[in-house]
This record gives C-alpha cells, sequence and structure tokens, in this order.
C-alpha cells in the first residue's frame, strides 16, 4: 500500500497543492486501520494510520457508532507496544472518540497500568485520558492514584492531575473537594505552572466560602507567588474579595489595594495588564487610586505590541466612560493611535478621544475620523458613529459639524445596521438638539431618495410626519414625501400616505395641496395605500371644504394606541363577528405585567427610531400616560416629576413594594408598585394606609387601591395628596400595607372562599426638596450664567465637615440639590484641593436654577464650599440655600 | 460562576493560507456544530487576512470574542478567548504554540511541514491546553514533551533497533548514576 506520509521532495516544487492527505477517504482509512490488529506491530505505521484518522475527524468527518466502535476497540490492541511515540497517538485517539461507558472499561485497566508507570510521560497522558472518559463509578476506584499525582515530584503529573481535577468538579464535586489537602500542598510547589493548576482548582473547590476565599487570598497576596499565570489568577481572586468585602468598608483605605497596586510594577506584561484592569474594575474606584494603573496603560499605549496596545486602549476606553478626566492625561498617546495599522486600535482609540476630549478639539478629530471611516468595517463604524452622537449631546453647539459628518458618512456605502444607526443619531440629535431640527430633517429627505431599506424608509416617513409639519415651513418636505408615492414598493408608499396626511392635518395652508396628493393616491395599485388614502380623505374633510381640523382627527392621526398591545390582540382574536362592532374601549388597559426593570433605568435613554416617538420614549411619558388614564387625577394639571422608583420591601420578602413620587404643582401623588411574591395566596382590596402626621402640609385627597394582587403579576395603588398650590413642601410618610388574604391551592389555581385581612409594615417615605428639582442641563453653562444676571442671585459659605474626599463631597451636594451637573463638573480631577461644580435644573413653577459651587478641602479632610445661585426668582435661590442649609 | 475567572482559551486554529483547516481544536460549546466552525473559522481568516501579522502578533474581536493571531508563510495561527479575558494571556498561549511549532518543524514552518508532520502539530495543541485550561506556554517544554519519541524504557529489546537500544542504554546508566 502506498505511503502518503514519506516524503517526496522531486515533485515539492512542481506540485503547489501537495498535501500528504490529498485524497484521502474515510473508507480506505478505515480498512488501512486493519495494521492495529497484526500480531507484529509496525508503530510508525500505526502511528501514521492514526494521524490520518485524527486527520479526518479534524476536517469534520464523523464515524459512524459502528466505525467508532471498531477504530476504538482495534485502537486499544496498541496497548500492547511499548513505543512512546505510538502511545501517545493512541492517547489523543481515544480522546476524540469519546467512548461511551462500555467501551471506557475495556481500556481502564490499561490506563490505570500506565498511571502508575515509570514513565512520567505515561502518567501526565493516562490519567489526563482517564479522567476525561471516567463517570463517577470508575472515579472512585482511582481517586487514591489521583491524590497521589496531585502531589507528584515531576510538575507535567502534578498538572495533569490538578488539570483533570477542575473538569471532574463540574460532574463529581463531592469527590474532587476531598482533595484540598493534597491540592493545598500543590499551591506550595516550585513548579509555576503546577501552583497555577492548584490555584485555580483550590479556588473552586473552596468558591462557595467566602470567609476561606479571603483567607487563601491574604494568605497567598503576602507569599511569593511563582507563575505570572496564578499571580493573574490571583488578582481575580483578590477583586472578587475586594468586591464582596466593599459594602463593610466605608472609611479609610481599601483591603488589598496595595497588593493590586504592587502588581503593576510586577516583571510580567501580563500580571501588570491583569493588575491595571482590576484596579480600574473597583466599584466606585478613585481618582487616587486609579492613577497608577492608568500610567501604566498609558506606557503600553506606545508598546511596539500591538495585543498590548489593544489591551491598553480597550481598558481606557472604558474607563473614559466613567472617568473621562482620569484618561485626559493620555490624549497624545490616543492621538498617535489613530493612524494606528490595527485598525482595531485605531477605532478604540478615537472613540475614547471623543469621549474625553473638550470642545475646542472636536473639529480636528472629526476630520481624523473622516480620512479614517472608508477602510473600517462596519461594526467599526457603528461603534465610532454612537460615539459622536454622544458627543453632540455633549456639546451641543457643535453639533453643525457633527452632524454634517453623519449627513456624509450616510451617503456613503454601508449595511442596514450602520446605516440604521446613523439614522437613530441623527434621530435623537433632531429631538434633543432644536436648532439641529432643520437640517436634520433635510439630511433624512435626502437620505430617503435613495435608500434601499424599506424599514428605514417607513421609520423616517413617520418620522417626518411628527415633525415636518411644526418646522417653520412645512412645505419644502411635501416633494420629498410624495417622490416617494411614486418610486416605491408599496409599504413605503402607504407610509408616505399616511405622512402626507399628517402634514394636511397640521398645516392648514397645504390642505388642499395634500387632498389633491392624496386623491392620485385613490388610484394605486396596492390595497393598503388607496385604503390609507380614502380613510384620510374621509377624517380630513376632503370633500373640498377646507375646514380646522378637529381635535378627534388629531387623536387619531398623532396619537398613540394607549392600549397594551397584547390586550388589544387577545381582544381581537375573541371579537366573534356580529352584528355589533367591535368596541375598542372594551379593550382591558391595566397592564399585565408591568416592565418593572425598565422603569428603574436611570435618567432618559437615547431611544432611536426603534422606538416610535409617540410611545413612552422615556419614563416620564410613561408616567404621565399612566396617571392621566386615572380620572381622580386628571385635574391635578401637568406632571412636574416623577422621581426614581424607592424600595420600600427589603428584597426578597413575601411583598415587594416600591414607590415612585409623582410631584404636581398643587398635588403629590404616590404611585405604590406591589408584587405578591407568595404563589399560595391571592390578596384582595389591596391599600396602603398613609400616616401623614409628621407630613403637616399635605392631606390626603384619594386613595385608588387594587381589587386584586395575585401571585407576580404586579400592580398599582395610587394615593394622593394635597398640598400648597407652587410650594416645595416637605415631610415624611408612614406607609402600611392593608389587604384580605385569600388562600390559593397551587394546582388548581383557585383561590378559597373566605380571606383574612391582615397589615404589612412598609418602610417610611420622604418628600425632599431635590422632588421639586427637575435635572435639566444647559448646553452652554456660562452664556446662561451671564444671561440670567446677578438680580436673584444668592452666595453663601457652608462648611460641610470631615469628608472621604472632596468626589464624595461634591455627589453628596449634587445630590441633595437634585440638579444636573453641566460641562463634566460633578467629575473631580485627581489629587485637587479645590473644585467647580456648575449645576443647572428647573424648580417647580418653571423657575430655571443655576449654581455654581466652589469646593475646597483642607488637610484633614474638612470640606467647604461657597454655593452661588441664580434664578429668576429670589424666593426660589433662597429655597436652594435653604435645602442645603437644612441637608 | 467561578470557572470564569481561570483563564480560558476557546479554539487554537492553524489554518493554510487559503483558510482551509490544517489543525483546530475547540474547547468550548459556542460553535456547536462542524458548520458554524467553518462559519467562524471563514470569518476569522478573511477578516484578517490582509493585516500584517508577521513580526508580531495581531489581534481583533469577532462576534464578542478576542482572537490573537500571527502569520508565517503560508500558515495562520490563532487564539480565541472570551470577550472578558486577558489578551496578555491569550497572546501568551498563541505564541507558545507557535514557537513550539517552529521548533517542531525545526524553523521549515509552512503548510507541506506542518501536514507532513501533523502528528506532532496535534500532539503540541494537545499539550498546550486541556478543555481550554492553559496546560503549558513555554514553547521549549512544549516541544520538548511532543518530541519525546524514543522508546519506552521498560520494552523489551527486540523491539528496538541498535541505536534506539543504545540510547536507552544510556539513558539507564546516567538514570542509575544520577541517582
Amino acid at each position: 500500500m502506498a505511503q502518503p506520509l514519506v516524503k517526496k521532495d522531486d515533485d515539492r516544487d512542481d506540485e503547489a497543492e501537495y498535501s500528504p492527505f490529498l485524497g484521502i477517504e474515510k473508507g480506505a482509512v478505515l480498512q488501512e486501520a486493519r495494521v492495529f490488529n497484526d500480531p507484529q506491530l509496525d508503530p510508525r505505521r500505526c502511528s501514521q494510520v492514526i494521524t490520518k484518522l485524527l486527520y479526518l475527524l479534524n476536517q469534520g468527518e464523523t464515524f459512524t457508532k459502528v466505525e467508532a466502535t471498531e477504530v476504538f476497540f482495534a485502537v486499544t490492541k496498541l496497548f500492547q507496544s511499548r513505543d512512546i511515540g505510538l502511545r501517545r497517538m493512541v492517547y489523543l485517539m481515544i480522546k476524540e472518540l469519546s467512548p461511551s461507558a462500555d467501551e471506557v472499561i475495556i481500556v481502564t485497566s490499561s490506563l490505570m497500568k500506565d498511571m502508575n508507570s515509570k514513565t512520567d510521560m505515561y502518567r501526565a497522558n493516562a490519567i489526563r485520558v482517564l479522567c476525561r472518559i471516567t463517570d463517577g463509578t470508575l472515579l472512585t476506584q482511582i481517586e487514591r492514584y489521583l491524590k497521589q499525582a496531585i502531589v507528584d515530584k515531576n510538575p507535567v503529573v502534578a498538572s495533569a492531575a490538578l488539570v483533570s481535577g477542575i473538569h471532574l468538579l463540574q460532574t463529581n464535586p463531592e469527590i474532587v473537594k476531598r482533595w484540598s489537602n493534597e491540592v493545598q500542598e500543590a499551591v506550595q510547589s516550585r513548579a509555576a505552572l503546577v501552583q497555577f493548576h492548584a490555584l485555580g482548582l483550590l479556588h473552586q473547590i473552596r468558591q462557595n466560602d467566602r470567609l476561606a476565599v479571603s483567607k487563601l487570598v491574604t494568605s497567598l497576596t503576602r507569599g511569593t507567588v511563582r507563575s505570572p499565570l496564578a499571580q493573574c489568577l490571583l488578582i481575580r481572586y483578590t477583586s472578587q474579595v475586594i468586591r464582596e468585602s466593599a459594602t463593610s468598608t466605608q472609611t479609610g483605605d481599601r483591603p488589598f489595594y496595595d497588593f493590586l497596586e504592587g502588581c503593576l510594577r510586577h516583571k510580567a506584561e501580563m500580571v501588570i495588564f491583569e493588575a491595571a484592569r482590576a484596579i480600574t474594575e473597583l466599584n466606585g474606584v478613585t481618582s487616587r487610586e486609579l492613577t497608577p494603573a492608568i500610567t501604566v496603560l498609558q506606557l503600553f499605549l506606545s508598546s511596539s505590541k500591538p495585543v498590548l496596545r489593544f489591551a491598553a486602549v480597550r481598558t481606557l476606553n472604558k474607563v473614559a466612560m466613567t472617568h473621562p478626566m482620569a484618561v485626559t492625561n493620555c490624549n497624545i498617546d490616543m492621538e498617535s493611535l489613530i493612524s494606528d495599522q490595527n485598525r482595531s486600535i485605531a477605532t478604540l482609540a478615537i472613540t475614547t478621544l471623543l469621549k474625553t476630549g473638550n470642545e475646542s478639539s472636536v473639529e480636528r478629530l472629526m476630520k481624523q475620523i473622516t480620512n479614517f471611516m472608508s477602510d473600517i468595517a462596519d461594526e467599526f463604524k457603528i461603534v465610532v458613529v454612537e460615539a459622536i452622537r454622544s458627543l453632540c449631546l455633549k456639546f451641543p453647539l457643535k453639533y453643525r459639524s457633527l452632524m454634517n459628518f453623519l449627513s456624509n458618512i450616510l451617503r456613503e456605502e454601508g449595511g442596514f445596521e450602520y446605516k440604521k444607526a446613523i439614522v437613530d443619531s441623527i434621530v435623537i440629535l433632531i429631538r434633543d438638539i432644536p436648532d439641529a431640527k432643520e437640517s436634520g430633517l433635510l439630511h433624512l429627505c435626502e437620505f430617503i431618495e435613495d435608500c434601499e431599506f424599506t424599514y428605514l424608509s417607513t421609520q423616517i416617513l413617520h418620522f417626518l410626519g411628527i415633525e415636518g409639519p411644526k418646522t417653520s415651513d412645512p412645505s419644502k418636505y411635501i416633494r420629498y414625501i410624495y417622490n416617494r408615492v411614486h418610486l416605491e414598493n408599496a409599504t413605503v408608499r402607504a407610509s408616505a400616505v399616511s405622512t402626507l396626511a399628517k402634514f394636511g392635518a397640521m398645516v392648514d395652508s397645504l390642505k388642499p395641496r395634500i387632498f389633491v396628493l392624496l386623491r392620485r393616491c385613490l388610484f394605486d395599485s396596492d390595497d393598503e395605500v388607496r385604503d390609507r388614502a380614502t380613510l384620510y380623505l374621509n377624517t380630513l374633510g376632503g370633500d373640498g371644504s377646507v375646514v380646522e381640523t378637529d381635535k378627534d382627527v388629531k387623536d387619531f392621526l398623532f396619537g398613540s394606541l394607549d392600549l397594551p398591545l397584547v390586550n388589544f390582540e387577545t381582544s381581537l382574536k375573541n371579537y366573534e363577528p356580529s352584528e355589533e362592532p367591535f368596541d375598542i374601549n372594551s379593550v382591558p388597559k391595566e397592564i399585565k405585567s408591568q416592565p418593572l426593570a425598565e422603569k428603574k433605568a436611570p435618567g432618559k435613554k437615547p431611544t432611536g427610531l426603534g422606538a416610535p416617538p409617540t410611545a413612552p420614549a422615556s419614563t416620564v411619558d410613561a408616567y404621565e400616560k399612566l396617571l392621566s388614564a386615572i380620572p381622580e387625577f386628571a385635574d391635578f394639571g401637568k406632571l412636574f416629576k416623577s422621581s426614581a422608583p424607592v424600595e420600600l420591601t427589603e428584597a426578597e420578602t413575601e411583598y415587594s413594594v416600591n414607590v415612585v413620587k409623582h410631584i404636581f404643582d398643587g398635588h403629590v401623588v404616590f404611585q405604590y408598585n406591589c408584587t405578591n411574591t407568595i404563589p399560595e395566596q391571592l390578596l384582595e382590596q389591596v391599600t396602603v394606609v398613609v400616616d401623614a402626621s409628621e407630613a403637616e402640609e399635605f392631606s390626603q385627597v384619594v386613595t385608588k387601591p387594587l381589587r386584586a394582587l395575585p401571585y407576580d403579576t404586579p400592580g398599582q395603588i395610587f394615593v394622593a395628596f394635597e398640598k400648597p398650590e407652587g410650594v416645595p413642601a416637605v415631610g415624611k410618610f408612614s406607609n402600611m400595607l392593608r389587604f384580605t388574604v385569600k388562600e390559593v391551592d397551587t394546582t388548581t389555581g383557585e383561590a378559597e372562599e373566605d380571606g383574612v385581612e391582615d397589615e404589612y409594615q412598609l418602610e417610611d417615605l420622604e418628600v425632599v426638596a431635590a422632588d421639586y428639582m427637575l435635572r435639566v442641563g444647559v448646553s452652554n453653562f456660562r452664556n446662561a450664567w451671564e444671561n440670567m444676571g446677578a438680580d436673584c442671585e444668592r452666595v453663601d459659605e457652608y462648611g460641610l465637615g470631615p469628608r472621604e474626599s472632596l468626589t464624595e463631597a461634591v455627589n453628596a451636594v449634587i445630590n441633595l440639590l437634585g440638579m444636573q451637573p453641566c460641562e463634566g463638573t460633578e467629575v473631580v480631577p485627581s489629587n485637587s484641593r479645590s473644585h467647580t461644580s456648575l449645576l443647572s435644573g428647573v424648580y417647580i413653577g418653571n423657575v430655571r436654577v443655576l449654581v455654581r459651587i466652589a469646593f475646597g478641602i483642607d488637610g484633614p479632610k474638612e470640606v467647604a464650599m461657597k454655593l452661588a445661585v441664580r434664578s429668576e426668582d429670589e424666593a426660589v435661590s433662597d429655597a436652594i440655600h435653604e435645602i442645603v442649609a437644612s441637608g | 460562576m467561578a470557572r470564569d475567572l481561570c483563564p480560558s482559551v476557546k479554539n487554537i486554529l492553524l489554518l493554510d493560507s487559503e483558510g482551509k483547516r490544517v489543525a483546530v481544536k475547540y474547547y468550548s460549546d459556542d460553535w456547536p456544530t462542524n458548520s458554524s466552525k467553518l462559519a467562524f473559522e471563514k470569518s476569522v481568516f478573511t477578516k484578517t487576512l490582509k493585516s500584517n501579522a508577521r513580526v508580531e502578533a495581531e489581534i481583533s474581536m469577532f462576534e464578542n470574542n478576542i482572537v490573537i493571531y500571527k502569520f508565517v508563510q503560508d500558515l495562520h495561527f490563532f487564539v480565541t478567548g472570551g470577550e472578558e479575558e486577558n489578551e496578555l494571556i491569550l497572546a501568551t498561549v498563541l505564541q507558545g504554540f507557535f514557537d513550539a511549532v517552529a521548533l517542531l518543524l525545526r524553523s521549515n514552518v509552512d503548510k507541506r511541514e506542518a501536514l507532513e508532520n501533523l502528528d506532532l502539530i496535534l500532539l503540541c495543541l494537545d499539550e498546550i491546553v486541556d478543555g481550554g485550561i492553559i496546560l503549558e506556554t513555554d514553547a521549549s517544554i512544549i516541544a520538548g514533551k511532543v518530541a519525546t519519541h524514543s522508546m519506552d524504557a521498560d520494552a523489551p529489546l527486540s523491539e528496538q533497533t541498535i541505536t534506539q537500544a543504545w540510547a536507552t542504554a544510556r539513558e539507564h546508566l546516567t538514570r542509575t548514576l544520577l541517582s
């Protein structure tokens, strides 16, 4: 038989595609495997056949059950040979075949013999193979040998046993846990990798015992760990211990920080990096703690190794999201990376710069990015687009150049996700920066002239319908929209018809022309387009008379469907065709399970086109909608502010309740979000009894109890209070949940007839001054400050007493006032002894308030501040001082 | 969960200059089928093809994985790890594999040589990572473990050639002298 593995040196050059496995075929190789059964084994030949089998498996070939069994039995014969090379191939082959339990028994004795061989290589490999293929029962038989192997003098054997232990811990934890004495001993090994594997296993054995892990870390951080890999492990365990103990240490230094910092001076780069990364990821890391880590990462930025540069810039990029000031020192190194050969590094560098840069550098950066956008992949482009969007929101004055950039890249080639990211960004900019609206809308109009994505076209048309009519010259958009009716597919055409109707409804002067256009659509080839055109012509009164569009029509065109779509769908499905038309009012409005997590999301998240603007785009809108649906609250006026949910129960109690404070001019509404976490209970007549004796200015007016609160279905209870109009009244409220509880048979889900009345004490709730302050930023604080003038300025100085750090003091004051920090002044540069924060907000009664606070810290950490408040109303300025004085 | 703390390798790939497999080894379930593996290899190969990873190892991200790669002649070496993995640890694994292969193929590192010595390459992979856990990263140790192709010391002489017998005898002698 031919020997393909023999080198054919002579035909090497003329046969470019030469491969020793050329024309290899599974059937033939399986035939060749018969040599394993020869009485006189040829080790070399057998090795070659095994290599061929492995090659086939590696190329993705599969063996049938019968084939695999046959090969397996043949391979077991090869244990007779004492050729080391062949034996190693046998080990590999057995691992690849992953034999079944009854097959394993055949090789067990051979492998156990090898486990006790004098040859280290046999011992190590036999352990790995046996542990890979074994099951629990066999493990007890070989446990003794494995324990011995863990403390074997030969590091390869010890490592093999330890690594096998790590794998076995997943399937047979109770057995592996018995080895901890041996593993402990192996941690002290002189061999670097043995120590690494032993440490890995020991930690996993003890992972559920926090105290033991903490002890392990304490003893090892003092000792010497030899291998860099083990040191990396230790750093990871240390940060875990720090994370878990963080709550207990409010003051003083962080435990183990010194160890992490020491690792920054290790000689292995992987350890330095691991430590630097661990420091940047510490909870609430301070600038002082960050500095040494940033310094080593900065050195990595100019390394000749791409991997090092990548690792460093990726970490700094993450740091820049939370501590932009800390990263600014690296800006020069970062800029040189923009032209890095490795585009991943360049992209990360650019986006980091966009996060840390100041207003003046925007234009220069944009120029550099423009040069480099064309030669990076779409996924990186999306990263850049997102960075630009946040930059634009940070520096609204620069919207012009940023918007131009976005519109330029919108015209270039790109996939759907990329284009969607750009369009989303433009939409967000239009919504948040009024000045950018007109130019942004025109960019979008131009884009849909030549847009291959139906989804994007319809979304943009929808958005145009909402925003277009409100612009100074709505007529200029009509051409773009009507072009769609001619040129696009039916989906886009229908969408364009709806948009035209919205213009018609809002802009009376355009009405006659819109009617003409809509009438033309009546001849469209698609029935949806025709239907829409007919519907709109009728609702808008397209019979020729130009009348002012009444409120109902506007509601119909612009109002959102304030029904949960799920409920709507169910109702429609249940509707049986009859004389009686479907009544939309019969659809229940209560949302079955309220997405609490979504409401807890901090602040306004930029929502792109994904969420249509009429849907609850932000929590405030959602709350407004929720409250306006309750008739009792209808005359409370406009909702001023809704607080973040405050938990009134501990986590994992029987009933979980949190509360949202809704502030109106003359009222406060508490929205209690309740969840019943007991499957065996149904609560009925659930209400919250509020004692407002410590809130004198408030008097209770309305309570909206819940009729029923079944298991795991959140419900809301509302309690409304009247308070003096426009006055920021404060007070403390104690709450008691009162209800009738009924037992539920969990198997049938039916509740018993009779219930028992019960009460459940909730935590107290406070209305504080910050509840009357809206976090509203200004784009240019200095301009705003000067325009406001000093007429109603109030300045005073306060001592804040000893504070842990300046950052802590700044955050405390910002939280107390509930105002929006401007121009990134909430971040205190490291090692600063003084700091100025600029805050902006809107106080109840719609009074804009600007605050400038100069903080100073002296030796024993005494913090003092000078607070200057400007607003349109003296009383409000005084009120702000009042907040600080009483806080 | 704690398993995540241990540095882990998701796969090691050795492809040729057309992106075809020379030898690959997967340690994670991220790519359950052969076709998903091939798709990953194809995407990684085409996206790294143009980069210059011949002097220093290069790095990129694919589908939330870090891929570190280095090329020599018509061979492309890749090591993949999770998004949160320490890049430098993965780079050390790649370098260990790369250098060990160079030692084993006696610096004549190309596809043809690699295929002709595929047994060595497969053993090499086996010595570097076991089920995702790094076994060894020192190239000379890895190559040393792979290259012990001598006879088992306890083997009967009949199976040995004269030279092998000589070597065994010499080894025996040294061991007796040392112990």
